[in-house]
């Protein structure tokens, strides 16, 4: 079991402008024009931040865009309750949703900052903490889905060049053969839609993808994500996102539960005293000696998790998780972005900021190849996402993938191997800063 | 399979001359049989299309610094708009397509009247606008004088026997204060022992006869010539080819190909 609690530091903004999005989205003939330059396929939270961020680019001004979204078009407005779906920001997002003018509309709801972020193992008394209270950066900040793809989409809407299709269920995706020049998208309700570029944001089941037949490694981890809202007990008004990594049956069980017995079954996980051994205390302990004798910064004093009061009516739901990997991420007249090219575990909120990144990539190689004079689907401008794009997903992924097996044992030589680590890493700030790094960008 | 071999396969651009003029007609013969695979992005001609990568930053931004374009309009798609360029020995088009994708006025002349009729085919079902000429750059020349805001011969010089007269024309061209754009092949052993020997002889990734040693330019005697002409050279750079990533990369090592950008300075 995996618990990880992303505590917010300042309560939430509560000034709430309910800025709904309820202006119908511009008529656009269907029996027109149905070739487009770029073809966003789905709808989600990365594509909607591709096709705004692509909308927006200035060299890609003259391209036309259509964005396919399966789901209706929603009139959102914020609700009184916090949802239970949140995504942490690296502050590499934060960058991308500001350049587009999104932030702006998070920052008048409401989103949390995370200043500090501490990680500690439950069955030693090794942990590691990142970020620094006083410190002017930022961790990263926690924001519901829907607030961000509500922000997203109000930029969205004020761009010409950029037309959205709800209810768009796509039944064909044909990729361009050897001597063709064009993809082409086949909808249920008998349109057909041709373009220079194909971008597959359609999530971990991407039909994009399978249309490219790209090698796809992935496996299931026998373990589901149950995320809730939680009340913590010391300030009334002070919540918290939880996601908790489980297997099936006890994920089965705990939404089951009454909310009561799900608050005591969530401050049991974090209180519980797991079985410890003898050996790895000593083995920290004398560590921690020697890096202080070392002058290194050593175990800072441990922030006590928080104890949970109760959870938000409604709040909970689970998910599967699992690891994906696209051997390729393009093809020809075709781009994979976002969870469609790779899928991690959640346990340090890092996917969804792989997805942001691809997204900067992709817009700054396009933006080359237009400047350069190439057409879209230039695929040597396209390998350069490519290339760029693995190099840095492929070592967080396996990064991520290793911690997760490491923290999935209560094997003693794991644990002392990972307890020792983890002071290791606390203490070396060059190691530390290179993983934030990795995690920020 | 072997990729084909770097540089030596740029002399494929064909020639300009098909009367006497600075071009061998043995040459122009030689490239017809690549008609078909102009367009292949992956087959014999992929040094010249992955080439592009560096030689339309290299156009663009040069006349950007010689202030044919405005700072202003560099964030624009149509960064060449009123900007009228000649591509001399522009073969299939490989290079005039993307120039005037950036909105530049091209016209694109060819010694091989087979790789104008392609060109001008490619650019029909691309729906762009290239006026293609059959013709030398001397023929050209005689009643284009001072017409161009830019002239390109890149990756041309090489078949060139007549290198003066070559040049001459294509200056002739060119408008007072305009750019012109030389890419090339340097006379030293490396190019020689890289390019025929091992491109041609061994590896026989490339026809023989592609390549003649006597026809490679050095950068001193080219520069030579141009200052010969009224211009000023701006820039010299290397550039080397990855044959296994099929990439070009700038460097400051001019040995085996390199880019020049002259300006044709006002008269005196």
């Amino acid at each position: 079991m995996f618990l990880i609690i992303l505590k917010s530091k300042s309560p939430f903004a509560k000034s709430i402008i309910t800025r709904t999005c309820t202006k119908p989205g511009r008529w656009y003939s269907t029996t027109g024009n149905k070739h487009y330059d770029i073809i966003i396929a789905g709808g989600g939270m990365i594509g909607t931040t591709l096709a705004c961020t692509l909308g927006k680019n200035p060299l890609l001004q003259n391209k036309r865009i259509l964005l396919l979204e399966a789901g209706k078009e929603k009139a959102w407005a914020l609700p009184d309750k916090y949802t239970n779906r949140v995504v942490s920001i690296n502050p590499g997002t934060h960058k991308l949703l500001n350049s587009i003018n999104a932030w702006k509309h998070i920052e008048n709801n409401r989103f949390a900052i995370v200043k500090r972020l501490q990680v500690w193992d439950a069955v030693s008394d090794a942990s590691i903490t990142f970020g620094d209270q006083t410190s002017p950066e930022d961790v990263s900040y926690i924001v519901e889905n829907d607030l961000l793809i509500a922000a997203v989409n109000n930029e969205l809407k004020q761009l010409d060049n950029v037309k959205v299709q709800y209810s768009a269920k796509v039944t064909d995706y044909h990729l361009p053969e050897y001597h063709e020049s064009s993809s082409s998208v086949r909808l249920d309700d008998g349109n057909t839609y041709s373009c220079e570029l194909l971008l597959g944001c359609d999530g971990v089941n991407s039909q994009v993808r399978k249309a490219m037949k790209v090698n796809y490694l992935t496996w299931n981890y026998d373990q589901m994500g149950v995320v809730a809202t939680l009340n913590l007990s010391e300030l009334t008004d002070s919540l918290s996102s939880l996601v908790w990594s489980t297997t099936p049956d006890h994920a089965k069980e705990l939404l089951k539960m009454t909310e009561d017995q799900f608050v005591d079954a969530v401050n049991n996980a974090i209180w519980k005293n797991y079985g410890r051994s003898l050996v790895v205390d000593q083995a920290t302990k004398t560590f921690d000696t020697l890096l202080r004798l070392m002058n290194c910064p050593s175990d800072t004093v441990r922030q006590f998790p928080p104890k949970i009061a109760k959870i938000e009516e409604g709040s909970r739901a689970a998910f599967p998780l699992g690891f994906g990997h696209a051997v390729n991420y393009i093809g020809k007249g075709v781009v994979l972005v976002g969870d469609a090219a790779h899928r991690i575990h959640p346990l340090a909120g890092q996917g969804v900021n792989l997805g942001f990144g691809d997204i900067t990539c992709l817009n700054r190689v396009l933006g080359n190849t237009v400047h350069s004079g190439s057409k879209l689907d230039n695929l040597s401008y396209l390998k350069e996402y490519e290339t760029e794009r693995q190099r840095h997903n492929i070592p967080t992924m396996l990064a991520v993938e290793g911690l997760h097996r490491l923290y999935n044992s209560d094997f003693t030589p794991l644990v002392l191997l990972r307890s020792l680590g983890l002071q290791a890493t606390h203490a070396l700030s060059p190691l530390k800063n290179a993983i934030i790094h990795q995690a920020a960008t | 399979m072997l990729k084909p071999f770097c540089s030596r396969l740029l002399k494929i651009r064909s020639l300009a001359s098909v009367t006497a003029g600075t071009i061998d007609n043995q040459e122009v013969q030689h490239f017809e049989k690549f008609l078909a695979e102009w367009w292949d992005e992956f087959g014999p001609m992929k040094p010249l299309h992955s080439m592009n990568k560096l030689r339309v930053p290299l156009i663009r931004n040069g006349l950007l610094n010689a202030a044919a374009v405005n700072s202003e309009e560099m964030k624009n798609p149509l960064v060449l708009k009123g900007i009228s360029l000649l591509d001399v020995g522009c073969g299939g088009g490989i290079l005039a397509e993307p120039l005037v994708r950036l909105g530049g006025n091209v016209t694109g002349i060819d010694a091989n009247s087979n790789t104008i009729d392609l060109a001008k085919s490619h650019a029909k079902i691309n729906k762009l606008e290239i006026n293609y000429i059959a013709s030398s750059i001397e023929d050209h020349a005689s009643n284009h004088t001072d017409s161009y805001d830019a002239v390109i011969a890149s990756e041309i010089l090489e078949h060139v026997s007549k290198k003066e007269q070559f040049l001459e024309a294509c200056i002739k061209c060119l408008k007072p204060q305009g750019s012109l754009f030389i890419t090339t092949i340097n006379k030293t052993f490396l190019a020689n022992f890289l390019g025929i020997v091992m491109g041609e002889n061994i590896l026989n990734l490339l026809p023989k006869g592609t390549h003649q040693y006597e026809k490679f330019i050095q950068p001193v005697k080219l520069q030579r010539i141009l200052e010969d002409n009224n211009c000023r050279t701006e820039l010299i750079h290397g550039m080397f080819y990855n044959i296994f990533t099929n990439t070009w990369h700038w460097c400051t090592d001019t040995s085996v190909n390199y880019a020049l950008h002259a300006i044709k300075l006002k008269k005196p």
